[in-house]
């Protein structure tokens, strides 16, 4: 059932929620129509897993899928971080990768799945970007940039090999996986306009039953939305705003009340402290980022600084180089 | 106006995250405007809302730049099919299910492009130029075999008149026709609208043409100093009548009399009967109107005025005329004809006082064009503002006076 609007003759359009206990109401004018939206600002533990990297029951373990960085290399230029003329150092990325794995499987305690590197595909160390992985179904990604594409396949195969639920966007429209769609157990959140095109939005809301609320990105330096927002596991938001439209940050500023947005200072956005990995209360993020240490802290969070400079000159930290399974 | 336009479709959870809000506004930035056709609301928090938007813009170059800027945000213009065509299967025959237009702004999409059709009138037919992506209205007399004609309904669309800016008496949807309205006003604002056309139309600019189609009870009634002082004073640019307004107002002229009353007393003049018939067999005896007013045979009144002015006139006559005058046109089809090709340019109709001139025009004039329908039979004017236009004003008054007033209130000493 929908209700037909007139603009003319109907200026006033209310809509009814069902009756959930709501702790927010937002209300919004759109030329002369007022919507009047009831929301529920409940945040509630995370039981479908997938977009998230906390456990999904007290005790389970998290899986996290990961590529170690054998071929790892700046080949190509897609995004302003990459110059080809500043080389990787792949001694200290193996040695930055390897810490990371540690962190994680030690101190946070995931377990984690290796997938076999490919020569030539040096980008392959991004798992965040392999799809999405979500109650059994996997939805690879759909690359914008060529050099890009050839992973897709990679990524769909080992998919298929661990028995997931492959399920296939149009080839029209661009999905960057995990690297532009988060969010918490209800509500997920998808970065578009430099990476991921909004159309797909609607159609993985249809497959996976969750309200997707699309935000632009306007910043090509935060070119994926793991670049520069993290939903934490109590229902807090790391975040830059700038990265985003006004619309955007309107939208999560109505969303998310003021207590729970964790604003990352420019200097530390820009080394990538949002693309961090929260597990639990651990929050794995990139080392140099003192301040979003210290605001983790304070809303009871466990940090735990890696250093991965030699990821950052592709562009990439500790968030791109994992991604969460069921 | 804001004639270009097209539909585009937004979906998704575009309420709270503002999308349908940005793209809303982005569009008026943008100097588009927008109708929301419709909204569905999702019910529960995961399920999508959907918004059909209707975007118009002035210029089809603004429209095309609005909705490069939308379509980042999901918005997706609906597929629209192109209109179908039939060729005629002879001259002067449409083909089947021809589509019939109305005097509305109206387009057809061609090639997947939505284009203009030229010269809208109403109840004719759509001739498409698929090669050169152009539609134009056809009568159904001109029709040739072979020619493609649009069929159905599907691809085709109807604009509705927006809202004039200025705030006059064109501007109220009142297409309500009564003897007791006060005229003062209305007349008032007609005369503004006459003064700021002739300015533009001394500008040289587009639609500022004012067009007079009128009949002899002018004349008989005693508005035919007032119509000539408004064309002298260039306030009107094309007259379209019979072959009685000329007669009579030639009458005058030659013989002090209309329709053989003595114009100046009011009283029959023995055998003035005849005089339109003298006055008629005098002109074509000299050829033309024209030339009998250069020559200086017919000095004052409607038709030397327009001589002096330049007034395109168009005379259509009828079975019941005498003579007629040389220049009317005895065929009907080649008299709506040389109408319809005087409409372009039309700023203003006024129809004065003739019930077949004025239902004439109304149907040859498209529903952008303001019109003034002035006749002393409410049947008339409410015939015409049932057109279905805003700017369809009826007046029930008498043709002299409405002319006088008009006149008096632009400045004429009479």
């Amino acid at each position: 059932m929908f209700k037909k609007v007139s603009f003319l003759t109907r200026p006033t359009l209310a809509r009814q929620d069902a009756p959930l206990p709501w702790q927010g109401r937002s209300e919004r004018k759109v030329e002369g129509a007022l919507f009047v939206v009831r929301r529920d600002f409940e945040w509630h533990e995370d039981e479908a897993g997938g977009l998230f990297h906390h456990p999904a029951r007290v005790g389970a373990m998290r899986r996290l899928l990961v590529c170690p960085p054998d071929y790892f290399a700046i080949e190509y230029e897609i995004n302003p971080w990459m110059r080809r003329s500043n080389a990787v150092d792949s001694t200290q990325a193996v040695r930055q990768w390897l810490q990371l794995m540690q962190v994680l499987e030690q101190d946070v305690g995931v377990v984690l799945e290796r997938m076999k590197p490919v020569p030539g595909l040096p980008d392959l160390v991004f798992t965040a970007n392999a799809g999405i992985v979500v109650g059994g179904k996997a939805v690879p990604s759909r690359f914008r940039y060529p050099e890009r594409q050839r992973e897709e396949a990679y990524f769909e195969d080992w998919f298929r090999g661990q028995g997931y639920e492959v399920v296939a966007l149009d080839s029209g429209s661009y999905f960057e996986g995990a690297g532009d769609l988060l969010g918490f157990s209800d509500t997920w959140f998808g970065g578009y306009r430099q990476r991921s095109d909004i159309r797909v939005f609607p159609t993985l809301s249809g497959w996976f039953h969750r309200e997707i609320i699309p935000l632009e990105l306007v910043d090509n330096r935060f070119y994926h939305l793991d670049t520069c927002l993290c939903p934490l596991s109590g229902g807090e938001l790391l975040y830059f705003p700038p990265a985003f439209d006004h619309y955007a940050q309107e939208a999560l500023a109505e969303r998310i009340d003021p207590v729970r947005r964790l604003v990352v200072p420019e200097a530390e956005a820009l080394r990538f402290a949002c693309n961090a990995v929260c597990v639990g209360k651990h929050v794995v993020l990139p080392a140099g980022c003192p301040e979003t240490e210290s605001l983790l802290t304070l809303h009871g969070y466990n940090p735990h600084p890696v250093l991965l400079d030699e990821f950052m000159k592709s562009g990439g930290s500790a968030k791109c180089l994992t991604l969460a399974l069921d | 106006m804001m004639h270009d336009q097209e539909t585009v479709l937004l979906q998704g959870h575009i309420i709270d995250s503002l999308i349908l809000a940005k793209v809303l506004d982005t569009i008026l930035m943008m100097g588009g405007m927008f109708d929301l056709e419709d909204v569905q609301i999702g019910k529960t928090r995961e399920e999508p809302s959907r918004a059909r938007i209707i975007v118009r813009a002035s210029s089809a170059k603004l429209l095309g730049e609005i909705l490069h800027a939308i379509q980042p945000h999901g918005a997706s213009i609906e597929s629209e099919r192109d209109c179908r065509l039939s060729p005629a299967p002879a001259d002067g025959i449409f083909p089947d299910e021809f589509y019939a237009t109305t005097h509305l702004p109206t387009q057809v999409r061609v090639g997947d492009q939505w284009v203009e059709v030229e010269r809208i009138e109403m109840d004719l037919g759509i001739r498409v130029d698929s090669v050169g992506l152009t539609a134009r209205t056809i009568p159904m007399g001109e029709v040739t075999s072979g020619d493609l004609i649009v069929t159905g309904r599907e691809g085709v669309r109807v604009i509705p008149l927006q809202r004039p800016r200025d705030r006059d008496v064109f501007s109220f949807m009142e297409s309500q026709v009564s003897p007791e309205r006060p005229h003062g006003q209305i007349i008032g604002d007609i005369a503004k609208r006459l003064v700021q056309l002739r300015t533009g139309f001394r500008e040289g600019k587009t639609d500022s043409k004012v067009l007079l189609a009128g009949g002899p009870a002018i004349v008989h009634a005693g508005g035919r100093e007032a119509l000539t002082w408004l064309i002298d004073e260039e306030f009107i640019h094309v007259l379209f009548c019979g072959n009685a307004l000329p007669a009579h107002d030639m009458e005058v002229d030659l013989y002090g009399t209309s329709l053989g009353y003595r114009h100046a007393a009011g009283r029959v003049v023995p055998h003035g009967h005849e005089h339109h018939l003298r006055t008629i067999n005098r002109i074509r005896g000299i050829g033309s109107i024209e030339a009998a007013v250069k020559s200086g045979v017919v000095k004052t009144g409607i038709m030397a005025a327009c001589v002096r002015r330049g007034v395109r006139v168009v005379m259509a006559g009828t079975i019941r005329d005498d003579g007629p005058l040389p220049g009317v046109i005895t065929d009907s089809v080649e008299a709506q004809a040389a109408m319809r090709e005087a409409i372009p340019g039309i700023g203003l109709a006024m129809l004065v006082a003739s019930t077949l001139h004025a239902v004439a025009t109304g149907n040859l004039l498209p529903a952008s064009v303001p019109s003034v329908c002035v006749d002393v039979n409410p049947s008339v004017p409410t015939k015409l503002a049932d057109r279905g236009s805003f700017q369809a004003v009826g007046l029930v008054m008498d043709a002299a006076s409405f002319l006088r007033e008009l006149a008096r209130e632009l400045g004429a000493g009479l």
